[in-house]
């Protein structure tokens, strides 16, 4: 792939206010587990069966609590007197510093586990490298998140194989997830300036460190899901600078309308 | 003269995990450390998995233990680090676990009810966030087993 094939996915030259880069550098993570926990709780109660309704929802569970771990240490971290809950409800699509690919609707079941398969690959190197970080509390979070993203794996890899090598409509199916998620799985791998800034202060890895290893893992499940990598070099960027598809800011709106519309409601 | 910090170790030790009662917070390993501070108590605990549901109504159980216990001002901190791990859960614990019907963490899982081994995997997901579904391969019985993490 040539430099020219990429494509960003928002505008360029537009000035960012630029926080303390260790709050933005947890605070990335954070919002990436929230849109994920709000993705698989899409699927309650819609499950192709009882026990898998059950497992997106558990794994909805541990993302959700990933990111109320990350947001906590963030909004520490911000010493500003906004909580976690502050920075999950009251902040707009644009503060939101998730990637796109897991932003991207659920789809069919196969388009949920293609999505999945991406996200946890990636999540499993991640966390093992921030097992390390010189931040205990982010290492903390990482040693425990990792031991969760295998099972996370374990589950979408297993899906995706048996689809891949199904039936010749879920075949078709898990092809098309795979081929229309690609453009957005580059962007994990992207280093912008909070990640060069967190590598240098050994806060995480340089995302660019973790993608020969995320490509072997989803190309050998891909093999064997008689599924094929797909080769359009076309690529699209933005979620790390809030810059996103026009569907988190749906999937916003139904996180967020009940602590907005009643400001301060308990249970 | 019972010290303030014995009185809320004392009290803490009847505040059970929500969702596995058979269980002490302190036989789980969240219980991570109670020390006196100069108005108080001070109790560490930190979450098992990251999306216990379990972790708000701990706090509140420990609140609700210690109100009566005469020991103060009580802050709650919640660490991260080092990671909760099964490991950490006492051999009283996994005894109590398997006495309950769960399957308790371990490498190679037995059904609690006949102590086969080799049970059929139904889902890595169970009814929380701890859980897989298992069953046995000898008795048939469906069970839970707590995920080694
Ligand atoms: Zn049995």
């Amino acid at each position: 792939m040539t430099e020219s094939a990429i494509f960003s996915g928002g505008p360029q030259g537009m000035p960012i206010p630029t926080p303390d880069p260790h709050f933005a550098y947890v605070l990335r993570h954070a919002d990436d587990n929230l849109v994920a926990a709000q993705r698989y709780g899409e699927w309650i109660s819609y499950g192709p069966e009882l026990e898998e309704d059950i497992a997106l929802g558990n794994i909805g569970l541990d993302h959700l609590g990933q990111a109320r771990s990350l947001l906590a240490h963030a909004a520490s971290l911000e010493g500003r007197g906004r909580t976690e809950n502050d920075l999950a409800m009251m902040r707009d699509e644009r503060d939101f510093t998730n990637l796109l690919l897991i932003e991207q609707p659920n789809g069919d079941f196969a388009h949920t586990m293609a999505r999945a398969l991406f996200f946890d690959a990636y999540q499993v190197g991640l966390w093992q490298a921030l097992s390390d970080s010189t931040d205990a509390t982010l290492a903390g979070i990482a040693a425990k998140a990792l031991k969760e993203a295998r099972y996370h794996l374990r589950h979408s890899s297993g899906w995706l194989v048996r689809l891949g090598d199904g039936t010749e409509e879920s075949h078709e199916r898990s092809q098309r997830a795979v081929d229309a998620l690609w453009p957005y799985t580059s962007e994990p791998f992207q280093p912008d300036a909070v990640d060069l800034a967190a590598a240098e202060a050994g806060l995480g890895p340089d995302p660019s460190s973790l993608e020969s290893e995320w490509r072997s893992r989803v190309s050998a499940v891909l093999g064997e899901a008689t599924l094929d990598v797909p080769t359009d070099p076309y690529r699209r960027h933005g979620g790390r600078s809030g810059f996103h598809s026009e569907h988190l800011g749906h999937l916003l709106t139904e996180l967020q309308w009940v602590a907005r519309r009643y400001p301060g409601l308990k249970w | 003269m019972v010290s303030r910090l014995e009185r809320a170790r004392q009290a803490l030790t009847s505040v059970v995990d929500p969702e596995i009662p058979a269980l002490s917070i302190e036989d789980m390993g969240i219980l991570r450390a109670t020390t006196e501070t100069a108005t108080g108590v001070k109790v560490t605990i930190t979450p098992t998995y990251s999306g216990c549901p379990a972790m708000g109504q701990i706090e509140s159980d420990i609140r609700s233990a210690l109100a009566t216990a005469d020991v103060g001002e009580v802050e709650i901190e919640t660490v991260y680090s080092p990671a909760w791990t099964t490991d950490w859960m006492n051999e009283e614990a996994r005894r109590k676990l398997e006495a309950s019907g769960i399957a308790p963490p371990t490498s190679n899982p037995r059904c609690p009810r006949c102590l086969a081994t080799e049970p059929r995997t139904v889902s890595e997901f169970g009814s929380t966030a701890c859980k897989a579904l298992l069953v046995c391969s000898a008795c048939g019985e469906p069970f839970h087993y707590f995920k080694e993490i």
